[in-house]
């Protein structure tokens, strides 16, 4: 089961995608999935440093990867404080251009790509659960 | 990230490869600030290299685009778009706010 921890900087953003990036290659997902994974966990990894931490370099994220033939499961952990983004609205996609608000398509895209997202607040660390399978091919 | 930017008669012209995520989106930022901040509104931007873009960089273009519709004065193209950008573009609903084309060539052809 392997577990990194990264510093809690957006220059970390590229390292973590490709420590997940391996993973999921290591069962062959597609490349569509394999970049599936990457976003929602991009999106999430800028979500705990902009809330959790409310900035760069306040605390470490640890990201775990668990996989069977055909699901990944990527585990982040940080310890700042507990943010929920289910508070945040989500995005209105259809509205005219003037009325686009530019936040809250972050949380949408890990929702959407996918196929779990959980969100654990323990007295230590703040852990977020995402789940993707491996599309059945017939 | 890469960027790269060329000015034409008609419009401006900016390459953009490699990751857009919260690390190089501002960035790109920049890079587009510096074209509408001296009055240039007409912009192709050209996706074909880009590997990744995160919603960072949905933020940055749908900014820039609000900025350059204003008052009518122009707008932003995105051209050659890979296909898993095309993706996040049509879940993120980008497709009724952005003219997208084939090539650059076509793009910087609608102005």
């Amino acid at each position: 089961m392997p577990t990194q921890t990264f510093p809690g900087r957006y220059a970390s953003l590229e390292k973590i995608a490709s420590f997940v990036r391996q993973s999921a290659e290591s069962i062959e997902m597609s490349h569509a999935e394999v970049f599936a994974v990457e976003t929602a966990v991009d999106e999430a990894v800028s979500n705990i440093i902009e809330h959790a931490y409310q900035g760069e370099d306040k605390g470490d994220i640890t990201c775990t990867c668990t996989t069977t033939p055909d699901t990944l499961t990527v585990i982040l952990e940080d310890f700042g404080t507990p943010f929920d983004p289910k508070q945040v609205p989500l995005p209105d996609l259809y509205s005219p251009l003037e009325q686009r608000q530019e936040h809250g398509l972050g949380f949408f895209m890990m929702q959407k790509w996918m196929d779990e997202v959980h969100f654990e607040f323990c007295r230590d660390c703040n852990r977020l659960v995402m789940v993707k399978h491996k599309e059945k091919k017939d | 990230m890469e960027t790269n930017s060329k000015q034409y008669k008609h419009c401006d012209l900016v390459n953009v490869s490699g990751r857009v995520d919260s690390s190089t989106a501002p960035k790109l930022a920049e890079e587009l600030n510096k074209i509408t901040g001296s009055g240039r509104f007409k912009i192709v931007i050209d996706l074909q290299g880009v590997e990744f873009l995160s919603s960072a960089g949905l933020r940055v273009l749908i900014s820039t685009q609000k900025n350059c519709k204003r008052y009518n004065r122009g707008e932003v193209v995105l051209a050659a778009v890979p296909a898993n950008i095309l993706a996040v573009f049509e879940l993120a609903g980008f497709t009724s706010i952005f003219k997208i084309c084939d090539d650059a060539l076509t793009a910087v052809g609608t102005f």
